[in-house]
């Protein structure tokens, strides 16, 4: 009997009927999102080049040259592409390097709490029972408490720094993945091929490894992905609130903050960050949206 | 049907096997009432051949199954394997029974993880089990492959590149893999298409004859299940009714609900006579079982004593019954 | 000879995937009359469900269209009539029962609720009238109790129960024509048993045309008169129930009713038909079956074959009943 893969699944009456217009849909699937893509490949060199890049020291002030307007408006220069801020600073070096930190507290962050909040879900999902109305009361009471404050808190007992951004966030973003992983691995738990590793004499840590785990992946990275920009804003919340990198560091956020009261003379010192953490935080949006297209139907052959 | 299976020990053994299941009420879960699903049963299954368990929604088969496969704990009872009773068992006893009962389930969908190549799901039971090298492993699954008859690529592939009768193919030979005695089928063909299930009905039985391996079959088709077994059990909610060889009771049924079940069997044939039993009622729940004969109130035989004495079950024509109407002398 | 309630010319349903085009419904063409049950049988992929959303226009759209032929409904073609046309005659001329009772129903509203609208909207009552006939619908069904029920939700009744709920919803109109896509599927055998009767019950009072879509050979015994066979999104047979099952003719047939276990039947292995069930996106030109057929000749696998006559009411799409 031969196999023809592709053809035998077919065969086996999976049509697909879908509800909408499948070629459009497909013709999206097959394309990348390049557009998304290309900004944030962008910034992620621009992150990483940053001393290259970089056409001024963005710390260095001078207070001659503050407010000086982008290079498109009159009385611009190209010494200055995007102009200069309060204290006389190149926007444009400051903007290359403040996508460090963005970029930095964004995957750091969402990485940590993903995978331990991922842990925590997967062990609640798991063992069901008293482990998991313990671990979800735990996860309850950290989704309702609010990052800004714990991050407010924390700035002014042990001072701001970017460790302290990092770990206010991660702190209570985790309890977010929980939530999602467990209610993933309950349906993967009443699937029929988890008792067939019970059966083999499979324990949990095998169980939990080879099977759950890998069946979550899907949306584990959407969710990662949709929550970098999430991060992003928050981070930049609370350099805006100075509750995150504290200055003369670059962060976008204090970038607004700076220029807040300038906004309707020298409004690019605000506007120009916003744009910047606006086109990030867009872009990893259109990604995960795009990713959470492209793998849930592959979830679906469940 | 084997006669030879008789002279040996029986391969499993249950004997007043019973499983009751908490279920709590109230608002804080005060009260508690029992679902009786499994209420002291006994049967046993003979090396090589195969039980047919057969009962509608409710009637506890899953769970017997569950129990059988050491995924539930029996409240009572007895359980043997070869002689050795599994329900008290050492972790390291009980890991020895695992390898000896596998299973094979409905949805070929749910059963595989579609994460995992095909080779190393059938391998899994090796790999948790034996510490036999990679090598040894591979050889073990091309030869497994080759018995439900896969073509050898196909350790390569990965589920969803199968139809549903494949991927059954898939379960069966992963049960295979430890060279299990007892192998639970728990509606092994229900999922697939009309004209696959022959296919793969010859191939089970064609295993069970090359490999000496006992089956539980539990199936709602009655006919596939009167072909593949050679004895066979008829529950109702949570007790065997009535157990025999299969021809005796799948075209000789004594108790009622067993000749209405199989009247409910429609045949193809449209001259075949039929005998119309329609049952009254629905199914009641395991929750609250009727007083005496669980079967009285939707019996169109009962009598007065049914209501409040339980029947046992008794030898009547060539087959154990649990029926008043047999009772005196066995015969009715 | 009465002219049939539904008929059904040459049908032709294509589905737009990422595979390619399905050709679901591939020419079909059968009739019923008044009090006549025609069974569909067939399997995943042969078409009997999507022949039946088609017949009632309930397919999915814009991925699945009807692009040829005609659904003549007491002589009315219905595939060219607009949407708002075809709501009026759903649930009115043309009922259909599922096969899952409890998706059927809503289950956030009573029984009482989902049995009142069909009859409202169809007969115009109100207020006790309409409450005295919703309870008499339940009553028709066998239901017992009607009255109190009517207050029930579906969660608390069985799917037997349930079944016989959406049963009594059908023929509120009471329709012309009834379909029931494999109602009995997920019931248990004794309550399929009394399901049945009350079908065969309800179609004799109303006078009702009846398809009822199967992959039980048992089910078709039971309560069809007419057969017809389908594989591969083509009818293979047609005809009398006893005359198929007795003398089929098709191969594919043959090969189900051989396939199939019978009780008391004393063979050691049943027939396995070979292969796999076809790839609908890459049918092959001529006969569907033709990759699976034991009697498989050159001409089949060119051309397809036509019905053609082999008994007194009994067709077949086989060459070996062609007489060149």
């Amino acid at each position: 009997m031969a196999i023809d893969p592709g053809t035998a699944e077919r065969a086996a009456g999976g049509l697909a009927v879908p509800e909408r217009d499948v070629t459009a849909a497909a013709a999206r699937r097959r394309r990348l999102p390049l557009l998304p893509l290309a900004i944030i490949g962008v910034f992620v060199l621009v992150a990483i080049l940053a001393p290259v890049l970089s056409p001024a020291d963005p710390l260095s002030q001078s207070l001659r040259n503050r407010f000086k307007p982008p290079v498109w408006m009159e009385g611009g220069s190209t010494a200055h592409l995007l102009g200069t801020d309060r204290l006389g600073r190149d926007i444009l070096s400051r903007i290359i390097w403040g996508s460090r930190v963005s970029l930095a507290a964004g995957v750091v962050t969402v990485l940590i709490a993903s995978a331990f909040g991922a842990a925590v879900g997967l062990v609640a999902g798991y063992y069901g029972g008293r482990t998991d109305a313990a671990l979800m009361r735990i996860t309850d009471a950290t989704m309702s408490f609010p990052v800004i404050l714990l991050a407010l808190i924390l700035a002014v007992t042990v001072g701001p720094s970017f460790t302290n951004v990092v770990v206010a966030i991660a702190v209570i973003l985790w309890a977010r993945y929980a939530r999602v992983i467990r209610g993933q691995v309950l349906t993967l738990m009443s699937l029929d091929f988890i008792a067939q590793a019970r059966i083999a004499g499979a324990g949990a840590w095998r169980i939990i490894t080879r099977h759950l785990l890998p069946n979550t992946l899907n949306t584990l990275v959407v969710l990662v992905t949709l929550q970098v920009g999430y991060v992003i804003i928050v981070e930049a919340s609370l350099s805006f609130l100075g509750a995150g990198i504290p200055p003369p560091t670059p962060a976008w956020g204090s970038m607004i903050a700076e220029g807040r009261e300038f906004v309707t003379s020298a409004w690019w010192a605000s506007a120009i960050p916003g744009l910047a953490i606006l086109a990030v935080v867009l872009a990893f949006n259109l990604l995960g949206d795009w990713l959470r297209d492209t793998l849930d139907p592959k979830l679906r052959q469940l | 049907m084997t006669t030879t299976a008789a002279s040996r020990p029986p391969l499993l053994e249950a004997r007043d096997l019973t499983k009751h299941f908490p279920v709590r009420r109230g608002m804080l879960g005060w009260s508690t009432a029992l679902v009786r699903a499994v209420d002291s049963i006994s049967f046993r299954i003979d090396a090589g051949t195969t039980l047919g368990l057969v009962g509608e929604s409710g009637c506890g088969k899953t769970t017997t199954s569950k129990l059988v496969l050491g995924l539930e704990r029996p409240t009572a009872g007895v359980l043997r394997f070869d002689g050795q009773d599994i329900i008290r068992l050492d972790p390291a006893a009980r890991r020895n029974y695992r390898r000896s009962i596998q299973a094979v389930f409905q949805d070929p969908y749910a059963s595989l993880d579609p994460r995992m190549r095909v080779g190393a799901i059938i391998a899994e039971p090796l790999v948790i089990n034996e510490r036999a090298d990679a090598a040894a492993r591979r050889r073990r699954v091309q030869e497994l492959l080759d018995l439900v008859g896969l073509p050898e690529r196909s350790a390569e592939l990965f589920p969803h590149e199968f139809s549903g009768g494949q991927r059954q193919r898939i379960a069966i030979a992963r049960a295979l893999a430890l060279s299990p005695r007892l192998v639970v089928l728990d509606e092994p063909v229900s999922a697939l298409d009309v004209s696959i299930r022959a296919q793969i009905l010859n191939l089970l039985r064609d295993l069970q004859k090359r490999l000496d391996v006992a089956y539980l079959f539990i199936a709602h088709d009655l006919a596939a299940v009167a072909h593949m077994s050679h004895t066979i059990a008829v529950m109702y909610l949570g007790q065997i009714v009535e157990w025999g060889e299969a021809d005796t009771v799948a075209l000789t049924p004594r108790h009622p609900y067993t000749q209405a079940l199989f009247a409910a069997a429609l045949p193809i044939d449209v001259d075949e006579a039929r005998a119309d039993v329609a049952l009254s009622g629905e199914v009641p729940s395991p929750l609250a079982p009727p007083s005496g004969c669980r079967f009285h109130p939707r019996c169109p035989h009962a009598m007065k004593r049914c209501a409040t004495e339980e029947p046992a079950l008794r030898p009547s024509g060539g087959r154990l019954v649990a029926c008043h109407l047999y009772d005196e002398g066995g015969s009715a | 000879m009465p002219s049939p309630v539904i008929e059904i010319r040459d049908l032709h349903t294509h589905i737009v995937t990422r595979w390619g085009t399905i050709r679901a419904v591939d020419g079909v063409s059968f009739s019923v009359g008044e009090g006549e049950t025609l069974g569909l049988v067939g399997e995943s992929g042969s078409g009997k469900s999507m022949t039946c959303l088609s017949v009632v226009r309930l397919i999915p759209r814009p991925a699945a269209r009807i692009t040829r032929g005609a659904v003549l409904l007491d002589g009315e073609d219905l595939v060219p009539k607009s949407e708002r046309e075809m709501q009026r005659i759903r649930g009115r001329k043309i009922a259909m029962i599922l096969q899952d009772p409890m998706s059927s129903l809503n289950p956030v509203f009573s029984v009482g609720m989902q049995v009142r609208e069909p009859v409202a909207l169809y007969h115009g009552l109100r207020g006790r009238r309409l409450t005295a006939r919703a309870a008499a619908l339940l009553g028709s069904v066998r239901i017992p109790s009607p009255e109190a029920r009517l207050r029930a939700f579906p969660f608390q009744m069985s799917g037997g129960m349930r079944q016989r709920v959406v049963g009594a919803m059908a023929i509120a109109a009471p329709p012309r024509l009834l379909i029931a896509d494999e109602p009995t599927t997920s019931l248990d055998l004794t309550i399929q048993a009394q399901y049945l009767g009350l079908l065969q019950e309800l179609q004799s009072r109303h006078r009702l045309a009846m398809i009822f879509i199967t992959h039980n050979l048992g089910i078709v015994s039971r309560i069809c008169d007419r057969v017809a066979v389908m594989y591969a999104g083509r009818i293979v047979e047609t005809g009398p129930v006893r005359q198929i099952f007795k003398s089929p003719a098709h191969p594919y047939t043959q090969a189900l009713l051989e396939s199939i276990p019978r009780l008391g039947d004393r063979r050691e292995r049943l027939t396995a038909i070979e292969g796999q069930p076809p790839d609908l996106a890459r049918l092959p030109g001529g006969c569907a079956f033709a990759p699976r057929c034991p009697y498989v000749m050159d001409r089949c696998r060119a051309e397809a074959p036509p019905q053609l006559a082999v008994a007194p009411g009994q067709v077949s799409a086989c060459w070996r009943h062609a007489s060149a």
